[in-house]
């Protein structure tokens, strides 16, 4: 066997121990950042979900200063306990608007008399259209969108108290 | 007093070990004749471990709750089975397990040993002792599993429902045996180089432990295999997870070397090489587990993360794989190649073998890491699948199958018969197959298509090495090697057809509703609740016919309280054709439930051909030890009569 060859194993696990150092020094972060990060909302006009509330449409949210778009649904036990942070966010002054996805007017209605309604407008994804084009899965999600309708955040999961400042913090910069 | 009794068995083996490696050193020094008390210390420091392993085992059998590891993993409700179980359910009492198991096999190459020469078995006893001594040390530092809590608790917090399984209290021992068996060929490759003996005298030395670990780790997989196909309710056999990989990987290595030690016991050829492959079997061991112990990829089987454990299981991995690495470097080089071989000849065959085997451990060791490597280099995430996986071994496992069927008709240094005559039957029912694939199922992928062609060609193929000759006379090793081949040949033949046609039904049915999959109705008649000794559950009643006699299913999702956990028990039917599998999900407003029906035609051959494979692998073990054995007896004989 060829020098190079008797060494090849040992380079290989040299290679091999790098790649593991690096990760076990810098842990994996689970969250993947959105393709959509940077983008403009793509065009959309969602009907209203409740007759109390106009629906929303993607020019809406070119509206001058950032917003926090939120996915959420009647059916989403999560969702209950992510509403009540988002009024302690409107009252920090925080424009928030709300999708509701894969959900029935009575359902919203009952939902949001209940635990609370932080939202400005409020569209209706029935078949979960618009919250695939912009690249969300699942409920609750949230977009942070600045004053010329560009998606700058993705947050994929419930809004904890332990990211309110985050979020704060990516509005501001949003501005 | 038991976890304590436990503890200090464990401290004890460690010092054994410690003692042990001292003594290897001192020996190889002075070429004292150290072997008989090493061979006593391997013995007893194996005992001690089996006692800390039994202390531990007798923790939770008990429900000891004042051991903090029995009061995270265990509850008193549980069945007594999974009580037990649960001792290597964990990752404090699967690391004790995985020592336990190098220390028999330890104690088991120190009591059984007699064909290696002593300077190389005192080595391998030292190599064995100083692997041992890392493990310990992590047990005692960073993982004791015998800890106890400062106030017992009063209950435990259970253990995670996927893990109550009968699958679970025998597939991790056997994948470990498989895993860590490994250990003694490691040992031994390294005791040979260090004393400059590697020939065949230590191939044939090294061939029983190597088929051995080779037939636990086929089982365990095997076995894994179908635990994940019928307990996780995706119904599929194998998902190219990394941990399912890390279990793959040692299992293509050791194959590899399986046939390469042949060579070496053989002809005395392919000594560098087949050392190279003795270390990388148990290193790739090593990675596996430290791939699985330490998180740091993302797989299904959520292992907790810990840096500190990582890092120390790292450090251990890097000391032996590069030690072993760097001694084969310096050492190769002083190996002289045996007997020379023609390029038709049986050599040729294993080396080919070895070099498909050696290309698949690559792609699936490249496929496994390159999403960490992208994300160390370029920041990117990816994630690397089944269509990478599929779609570059899979080729090269198809052709790989083809020449098993050529390799063992092949003989020694150089070919003298019409090999290629003896294969126009098997090939004419491969091409029969292939035919008979185009006038069925026209529609179908490629590499199912050929994976059923090569499949009928190798089930007539690997039994040509018993034909023309009286099958009751061949070597025991011979009919293994045979039944192996076959268990090819059907496992093949079943990923294939179950690639080719499995129908798939996802529908919402209420109560009454009918839903069709493949040859089946399956008529949804109700569900109703049900409980077992630590759960509550939603049982579907499922009333399945094709045309005449009905089978009744009950799919069921399971709640557990402790912990919190909801599971899908899919209800499955076995038929000499195939399977129908059946999960039942959540319901909708409207009385409707979600139903998933599989129809997998001949999806049991999978793990069938797996249990061949074992069983041929058996009985190569066996016939490889009677006749050593029947050697041994006679030489004693000579020597009794020549002395007498």
């Amino acid at each position: 066997m060829s020098r190079a060859v008797r060494f090849a194993p040992l380079v290989i696990l040299l290679v091999l121990l790098a790649g593991l150092v690096w990760r076990l020094a810098t842990p994996a972060n689970p969250s993947i950042t959105s393709k959509m990060t940077g983008k403009s909302v793509p065009a959309f006009a969602l009907a209203a979900a409740l007759p109390t509330k106009p629906g929303l449409a993607s020019t809406d949210l070119a509206s001058g200063h950032p917003r926090l778009v939120n996915f959420f649904a009647s059916w989403c036990v999560p969702c209950i306990a992510e509403v009540q942070l988002l009024q302690q966010l409107k009252a920090q002054g925080v424009h928030i608007d709300g999708i509701a996805v894969r959900d029935r007017p009575e359902d919203v209605a009952d939902f949001l008399a209940r635990h609370g309604d932080p939202y400005e407008r409020i569209g209706s994804d029935p078949q979960s259209r618009v919250q695939i084009s912009l690249g969300s899965s699942g409920v609750p999600e949230s977009f942070i969108i600045d004053g010329r309708g560009i998606i700058r955040y993705q947050h994929i999961g419930v809004i904890k108290d332990s990211d309110v400042s985050m979020i704060l913090a990516r509005l501001e910069q949003a501005k | 007093m038991i976890a304590e009794a436990g503890l200090a068995a464990l401290w004890l083996a460690a010092g054994l070990a410690a003692f042990q490696f001292i003594l290897m050193i001192g020996a190889l020094r002075s070429e004292v004749g150290l072997v008989r008390p090493m061979r006593s210390i391997a013995v007893v420091q194996g005992v001690l471990t089996a006692i800390a392993f039994a202390m531990l085992v007798l923790v939770f059998a008990t429900t000891d709750l004042s051991v903090a590891l029995v009061y995270e993993n265990s509850h008193s409700a549980k069945p007594f089975i999974y009580k037990v179980a649960g001792t290597w359910g964990n990752h404090e009492g699967s690391m004790l397990l995985w020592v336990t198991i190098l220390a028999a096999a330890g104690a088991c190459l120190a009591l059984f040993s007699r064909r290696t020469s002593e300077q190389t078995l005192v080595a391998a006893l030292g190599s064995q002792a100083v692997l041992a001594l890392g493990f310990y040390a992590f047990l005692l530092i960073a993982s004791n599993p015998f800890a106890r809590l400062k106030r017992p608790a009063l209950e435990g917090l259970g253990l995670n429902p996927l893990l109550q399984d009968p699958g679970l209290a025998f597939h991790p021992p056997t994948l470990y045996i498989g895993y860590v068996g490994l250990s003694i060929a490691f040992s031994l490759a390294v005791g040979a180089l260090l004393t400059d003996q590697v020939d065949n005298k230590l191939a044939q030395a090294m061939r029983p432990w190597v088929l051995a670990a080779w037939i636990f780790l086929t089982l365990g997989i095997t076995a894994g295999s179908y635990w994940a196909y019928y307990e996780l309710g995706w119904g599929g056999f194998w998902f190219w997870d990394p941990v399912e990989n890390a279990s793959l990987m040692p299992w293509l290595a050791a194959t590899a070397l399986l046939h390469s030690i042949n060579v070496l016991a053989a002809r005395g050829a392919l000594k560098a090489w087949t050392m190279m492959l003795a270390v990388i079997a148990f290193s790739m061991s090593m990675v596996g587990t430290f791939l699985v112990r330490s998180g740091v990829l993302t797989s299904v089987h959520a292992f907790a993360i810990d840096p500190e454990r990582g890092t120390f299981l790292l450090a251990l991995l890097a000391i032996y794989v590069g030690a072993a690495f760097v001694l084969f470097a310096l050492r190769g080089a002083t190996l002289k190649e045996g007997a020379p071989f023609e390029l038709v000849s049986r050599e040729t065959g294993l080396v080919i073998n070895n070099l498909l085997l050696s290309v698949i451990l690559g792609i699936v060791f490249v496929g496994t890491l390159y999403p960490l490597f992208v994300e160390a280099v370029s920041g990117g995430k990816l994630s690397v699948g089944a269509p990478y996986f599929d779609a570059v071994a899979g080729p090269l496992a198809l052709v790989l199958a083809v020449l098993v069927g050529v390799g063992p008709l092949l003989s020694w240094r150089r070919e003298r018969r019409p090999v290629f005559k003896q294969l126009t039957i098997p090939g004419l029912l491969g091409v029969t197959a292939l035919v008979i694939t185009f006038i069925v199922a026209p529609m179908i992928a490629i590499l199912p298509r050929l994976g059923m062609t090569v499949a009928a060609y190798l089930l007539a193929a690997s039994i040509l090495p018993l034909v023309g000759r009286n099958p009751l006379r061949a070597p025991l090793a011979t009919w293994g090697m045979v039944i192996a081949h076959f268990g090819i040949a059907v496992s093949l033949a079943g990923m294939a057809m179950n690639a080719a046609f499995t129908e798939e039904r996802l529908g919402v049915a209420r109560p009454g509703d009918r839903l069709n999959v493949g040859p089946w109705t399956v008529e949804f008649a109700d569900v109703t609740p049900t409980a077992g000794k630590n759960w509550t559950a939603l049982e579907a009643k499922l009333r399945a016919t094709r045309g005449q006699g009905l089978v009744i299913l009950n799919p069921q999702t399971r709640f557990y309280s402790d912990p919190p956990t909801e599971t899908n028990e899919a209800a499955i039917e076995t038929f000499w054709n195939g399977q129908l599998y059946t999960v039942i999900g959540k319901s909708d407003e409207n009385g409707g439930w979600q139903l998933r029906l599989w129809w997998k035609p001949f999806v049991t051959l999978i793990w069938a051909g797996g249990a061949l494979i074992g069983l041929g692998g058996a009985l190569a073990l066996i016939g490889r030890l009677w006749r050593l054995r029947r050697r041994r007896r006679e030489s004693a004989g000579w020597r009794q009569e020549r002395y007498a």
